[in-house]
């Protein structure tokens, strides 16, 4: 049981923030590139799953497993897009992603004036806040993985 | 329980068989008058609506007939542009069926693409070393499980997320795949699959998964 690391969007696709906990392999590129990528897979599998699913959705994409890993999806109606990585023993995140919006990202940055939004968060509140928050989540124990 | 539809894709992204076990009637008609409660546009060669919600029409859902008469892509039965038909009040009442719009072979051709590069790039993101693509992807409505063999064939299947058994399945369609493709003399490798035996025991397959796979806790 662990997380890997949480990526925020924006609805213009720039990533808002980054982090890591337990990530035992980087993507081989710049994290620039890497978030273009992530934002770009995200972007393909809402219009593939849109087109391919029989019935219409309420929620859309949820998440996806591999063989080693789980990603864990949330979209507020305003675009924010929560992704976050676990391995696959973590069942869903999606509380977990949603309040990360409502009890940090809103609270923390949202709330704070000299935050401009739409540019990445460097507020120093909001990422020890959330370190906090993550390391106490029952599912967080980089040992056990 | 239900399987909704059957994909193979063959190592280079292309689609080599594809079946629709069930496909879900999602179809409201209704008469209107002028001017329509909602906004209509064209996308993709149709017409959907781009706005407004009401008695089971929902946003995204196409124009599928008009007075009863089907439409032709964008166009009417009788070849107007629909959405100038719709314009005139001098049509109206009108009846309008709407409707989840049917994927056609070429759009499926794509999305089957599409899924092949999904699936590269969720083992290239992976936080984890030697993570295999996406196994199976979830929505609200449906899950998508893939199954892909050693020599790259992909196998994926679209179920309702409560049905289990699903991993089991792939492997079965696989047997089949091995069976009845491979080994017809007539079948060229990676090409599209037109075996009669395929078909039937892949029909069979399927039909013993549902009855099998009730309400499991998930696969």
């Amino acid at each position: 049981m662990t997380v890997h690391n949480l990526y925020i969007f924006d609805r213009n696709g720039s990533c808002l923030f980054y982090n890591e906990w337990n990530r035992k392999k980087q993507a081989g590129i710049s994290k620039e590139e890497e978030f273009k990528l992530m934002y770009g897979m995200l972007f393909s599998i809402r219009s593939f799953v849109s087109k391919m699913s029989p019935l219409d959705m309420k929620e859309g994409f949820l998440s996806f497993q591999t063989s080693k890993y789980r990603l864990h999806y949330y979209e507020t109606p305003s675009g924010l897009r929560f992704v976050m990585n676990t391995d696959l023993s973590v069942p869903t995140a999606r509380d977990t992603l949603q309040s990360i919006y409502s009890n940090l990202y809103v609270e923390c940055v949202v709330k704070n004036p000299v935050c401009v939004l739409g540019l990445s968060l460097d507020s120093q509140l909001f990422s020890s806040r959330l370190d906090a928050f993550i390391r106490g989540l029952p599912f967080y124990s980089p040992r056990a993985a | 329980m239900v399987i909704f539809s059957v994909y193979v894709v063959n190592k280079a992204g292309g689609l080599i068989y594809q079946y629709d076990n069930y496909v879900p009637r999602a179809e409201a008609e209704k008469t209107f008058s002028y001017p329509l409660d909602f906004v209509l546009k064209h996308h993709d060669e149709k017409v959907v609506v781009s706005f407004g919600q009401r008695d089971g029409i929902r946003v995204g859902h196409a124009v599928l007939s008009i007075n009863g008469v089907d439409v032709l892509g964008k166009n009417t039965g009788d070849g107007k542009d629909t959405l100038e038909y719709l314009k005139d009040p001098a049509n109206y009442p009108v009846s309008i069926r709407f409707g989840r719009a049917r994927l056609s072979s070429n759009e499926k051709l794509m999305l089957a693409s599409m899924f092949h590069s999904l699936f590269a790039i969720g083992s290239q993101l992976s936080p984890d070393v030697g993570s295999s693509g996406i196994e199976m992807l979830e929505t609200d409505v449906f899950k998508l499980h893939c199954f892909q063999t050693l020599t790259g064939i992909k196998f994926i299947v679209l179920a309702d997320p409560r049905q289990s058994g699903i991993d089991a399945l792939l492997r079965k369609i696989y047997e089949i795949y091995s069976d009845f493709a491979l080994k017809n003399p007539f079948y060229s490798l990676e090409m599209p699959i037109r075996c009669e035996l395929f078909d039937q025991n892949l029909k069979g397959a399927l039909e013993i998964a549902e009855k099998a796979g009730n309400f499991g806790a998930g696969s």
